[in-house]
């Protein structure tokens, strides 16, 4: 038997994935450089941030930007460019465990929809419906209503779940139609020409198909809850003083200085901006760099 | 036979050109650098005329067209060097307004896919007026006039009520003859159709064709058909381009091109398809190899690489040189190919192929009275719902022996997928049974069920989607293994999926590749390596190289019957070509609209046919032979195949049965025999 083209073409040199993403996707690699900072600066916040986040110091009340404090102080002298770091561990850590919460709840529901359909995929897309049908910030106002406060190691929990709950309705309706489009690929009926159980064609054939989809919409759930996180504690329904969290930054009596001292909303204002525009860049370009048909 | 190329097709050399493409070359921009999609293109179209551009995938031929429209995709196309003269004017000087008038008006386009190339949601009445109205100013009322002119023109009856219908209310076939309407709404001097009947049945596609030519001679419109089957060329052409990789390889009347052929390519491809009008040979020859890549084309000729009559001087360009009156040919021996000097040896016809020893006993497979229906949701008004069902395989009955292939043939939708996936068990009959090995399978489930799929396995159509895109090949061929524990360790796993990849002529390296990083025809031989890993003694093969090129058509074809005489396989063949069912099937059955019209032996059914749908088939299938094809009498197929939701009463072949009367409305035929295994559904024969 005489083979199709004998030396085909060269196989590309295997090289960095991390390097080949950021010469492919030069903006998701800048989204991701903002990202690896701010997750830096909030994992070393009390090496990196020059002073303590919640020591008041009524000797530098509203002091403008200087050399002593670069984002300048709040109205109790503490010091912005520390509480932004601190903020940071905040946002990021609320971010990420409600949209890992919220998205993998919601590709379950999505996958599994999907795979069963009928009766099941039925109940489920109601209930989808029912949640899609309230606002974002409403739903989450809802939760945090009902359930109250629930600290765990400094961490508000209902707040997570109240953020969890809004995003998974959107990610079981991304993922279900992923999961259906592929359900009827040729190489799903192969997979079961071949005999191999459901559960190996759904964890060895779907879900890692489907995996694009969630990471996508899992680095855009985090930008979407470090919103949201921030527009609670505003609300002051979030995170609670003396906790720096960049929303509650905003709200307090910034609101009554910052015509004296726009500093005090400026930075934690550019941290929420800053940081989902960062995820979302990244998650742009990870849609793009995840097409397998994109890679070479 | 000297009486027929005597005579000249038509008195075309008196017709003035309308298009000349004058040294052409097309750039696409891609991240990997510059493609050279077409180089230095050169040719000419007179009115009344047609020319064939022929070649496979990515060898220019659509790009070129697209080109001469103004169309390339921008801005990663761009026209790099040449002249366009239409008409006496250049067209790539034209302002985009001055280009826009002729788009439409003087030359008018046909595409691929008729289901996606009319606006669904615009009345086609519509879609036929608006160039119209546009390019000649018409008022509504004479649009309205002339559309129904040209809808009388296209074939379409009743065309006052069928303007007013929507796209979704057509055949596919009817589609097709609304937008050549379109294309010939304002009079154009040249119609362009890119692949006008690749997505439409056999016979639609031969009412198709003989339509386009016989207006394009009535109206004296030049006409360009871009296709890759060499059957509609010798049928319908005048002249011939043969491109290959960019470049044109051979150019002459279809006589030149078929007759005396000048290009080792041309020649090949023309050795390469099984065909309806030679005795079938013992191997079906093949252009072994892939076209070169456009990125990084191979100096000298394009085609050396692959060409078995290569020597030195292959290493330089050749350039197109006449080697014969008006016949150009790129390549350096034309000349010993043009006074018969060189020729490729001669196809031996094969002497009665062995009988596989066929064991007659008892059938692998036996199916007896199979039916599947499915119900569809049909909305009758607002809220009304009714389930309609659709018999998609109603009540057949065959049987296939140990070691034989036998090709299911037939149209869309005539329900022999289906066939195929209730073998696979991928869908549950309605009725019957399916007897494998002696034991029936129509109901079985669970641990039964999964030990004749090791036994029963499939090669699909499409190479590019029935392969997991996350895996590797070697994990998509290992999975079986490791999962009926069919190798001790993961060792021996590795070396079997090397044993696998080279059984199917591929290269054990190959393991480390993902799907897309591999061509069409070395996806469709993982998927066969696939089907191999589990040593099945059964495989349905729907389809397998009907996405393919011809040139790798046939070598997988070869690879196919290869392993069917190492390993001793049985296939069921499910395929719509007729030539490539014939050339591999030992017995064949033809299906019409979910019931079984004919089964014969290979060389009694396309021998002496008895069906008139197997007649009607053969007769719409052109053969690459100009001289065969004009000596044939038309006799199409009239109509449409009736739609699955409303079957005929019947016989479901009256409704464009020649033979058909009143009995045939009434009675369904039975299948009977008629000879030793001739077996046929018909009243009248």
């Amino acid at each position: 038997m005489v083979a199709e083209a004998a030396p085909a073409l060269p196989r590309p040199a295997r090289r960095s994935p991390v390097l080949a993403f950021c010469l492919a996707q030069p903006l998701g690699a800048a989204g991701a450089i903002a990202i690896t900072a701010m997750g830096l600066a909030a994992v070393f916040a009390e090496r990196v941030a020059p002073y303590d986040p919640v020591a008041i110091d009524f000797g530098a009340m509203l002091a403008a930007p200087s050399v002593e404090h670069w984002f300048g102080t709040d109205a109790f002298g503490r010091d912005i460019l520390t509480r932004v770091i601190y903020g940071a561990r905040t946002a990021l850590a609320i971010g990420f465990l409600s949209s890992l919460l919220g998205c993998t709840v919601g590709a379950v529901l999505g996958v599994a929809s999907a795979y069963f359909g009928g009766r099941i995929d039925m109940g489920i897309q109601r209930l989808v419906d029912i949640l899609l049908s309230f606002p974002i910030i409403v739903l989450a106002l809802v939760v945090v209503a009902m359930l109250g406060r629930n600290l765990v190691l400094g961490i508000d929990f209902n707040l997570i779940l109240a953020i969890a709950v809004p995003t998974m309705p959107r990610v079981a309706r991304v993922v279900r139609s992923a999961a259906l489009s592929i359900r009827e690929m040729p190489y799903i009926d192969a997979a079961r020409v071949q005999g191999f159980s459901d559960a190996r064609i759904i964890f060895r054939h779907m879900v890692p198909n489907v995996a694009a989809p969630y990471l996508i919409m899992f680095t855009a759930a985090i930008a979407q809850a470090i919103l949201l996180e921030a527009s609670l504690s505003f609300l002051g329904l979030g995170v609670t003083e003396p906790t720096p969290a960049w929303g509650l930054m905003l709200s307090g009596n910034a609101s009554d200085f910052y015509r004296e001292a726009p500093w005090m909303i400026l930075f934690p204002g550019l941290a929420i901006s800053v940081a989902v525009f960062a995820f979302n860049l990244f998650g742009d370009s990870l849609r793009d760099w995840l097409d397998p048909k994109f890679k070479v | 036979m000297t009486a027929a190329l005597a005579e000249p097709r038509r008195e075309a050399a008196v017709s003035p050109v309308i298009l000349s493409v004058e040294d052409l070359h097309v750039h696409f921009a891609t991240s990997r650098g510059v493609v050279r999609a077409v180089e230095g293109l050169s040719y000419q179209v007179r009115r009344g005329e047609v020319l064939a551009v022929v070649g496979e995938s990515g060898c220019g031929k659509s790009v070129s067209a697209l080109a001469i429209m103004r169309l390339l995709a921008r801005p990663a196309g761009r026209v790099a060097g040449g002249r366009i003269v239409f008409d006496g004017r250049d067209l790539l000087t034209l302002s985009e307004d001055a280009m826009r008038a002729v788009r439409g008006r003087e030359i008018g386009m046909v595409f691929q896919e008729p289901m996606t190339s009319l606006n669904p949601v615009l009345p086609i009445g519509l879609q036929i007026e608006e160039p119209l109205r546009i390019h000649l100013g018409m008022n509504p009322d004479q649009a309205r006039a002339r559309a129904v002119e040209l809808l009388q023109l296209v074939g379409i009856t009743d065309p006052q009520r069928r303007l007013d219908q929507y796209p979704h209310h057509f055949s596919g076939g009817m589609r097709q003859r609304v937008m050549i309407a379109i294309g010939l709404a304002c009079n154009p001097k040249l119609l362009i159709a890119d692949e006008p009947t690749t997505a439409l049945d056999v016979t639609i596609q031969a009412q198709i064709l003989e339509l386009m030519r016989d207006l394009a001679r009535r109206l004296d419109v030049a006409l360009i058909i871009i296709t890759h089957n060499l059957g509609i060329v010798a049928r319908y052409a005048d002249r011939v381009n043969v491109m290959y990789a960019a470049r044109v390889a051979e150019q002459g009347t279809a006589d030149d091109i078929f007759l005396n052929p000048c290009h080792p390519y041309t020649m090949g491809l023309m050795r390469s398809v099984p065909r309806l009008d030679r005795p079938r040979g013992e191997r079906l020859e093949t252009i072994e190899g892939l076209p070169p890549n456009l990125l990084a084309p191979p100096a000298g000729c394009r085609f050396a690489p692959r060409c078995q009559f290569k020597y030195e001087a292959c290493e330089k360009e050749p350039s197109l040189a006449e080697c014969g009156a008006g016949h150009r040919s790129a390549c350096h021996r034309a000349h010993e190919f043009a006074t018969g000097r060189l020729a490729p040896a001669a196809i031996e016809p094969l002497a009665a192929r062995a009988a596989m020893a066929a064991d007659t006993a008892a059938p692998l497979l036996n199916v007896r009275h199979l039916k599947k229906f499915f119900a569809v949701a049909r909305s009758g008004g607002m809220f009304a719902r009714t389930i309609v069902e659709v018999r998609a395989v109603n009540d057949i009955s065959f049987s296939i022996q140990k070691g034989e292939t036998l090709g299911l043939v037939g149209e869309s939708g005539c329900g022999k997928t289906t066939v195929g996936r209730l073998i696979l068990r991928l869908e549950t009959p309605t009725g019957g049974s399916i007897e494998f090995d002696g034991r029936d399978i129509a109901e079985a489930r669970g641990d039964e069920l999964r030990r004749n799929r090791r036994r029963i396995q499939a090669i699909f159509q499409d190479p590019y989607s029935s392969l997991n895109p996350r895996m590797t090949v070697g994990q998509i061929i290992a999975e079986p293994l490791t999962v009926y524990r069919l190798a001790p360790s993961a060792r021996a796993a590795k070396d079997r999926v090397a044993e696998l990849l080279s059984q199917v002529g591929l290269f054990p390296y190959m393991a480390e590749r993902y799907p897309h990083e591999m061509s069409g025809g070395q996806r469709q031989r993982v998927g066969i390596a696939r089907a191999l890993a589990m040593e099945p003694s059964f495989i349905v093969c729907d389809e397998p190289v009907s996405a393919l090129d011809v040139s790798i058509q046939g070598q997988i074809i070869n690879l196919l019957e290869d392993l069917q005489r190492r390993l001793g396989l049985t296939y069921l063949f499910i395929a719509h070509d007729l030539a490539v069912v014939r050339y591999i099937s030992t017995r064949v059955v033809v299906m019409y609209l979910g019931r079984i019209m004919e089964v014969a032996d290979r060389d009694t059914l396309y021998g002496a046919p008895l069906h008139p749908y197997t007649k009607a088939l053969l007769d719409a299938a052109p053969v690459p032979d100009p001289l065969a094809e004009r000596a044939r009498a038309p006799r199409m197929l009239k109509g449409e195949i009736p739609s699955p939701l409303s079957p005929p009463t019947g016989c479901v072949f009256h409704t464009r049965c020649p033979l058909a009367d009143d009995d045939c409305r009434r009675v369904v035929p039975e299948l009977r025999e008629a000879g030793s295994g001739h077996q046929v559904a018909c009243i009248k024969v």
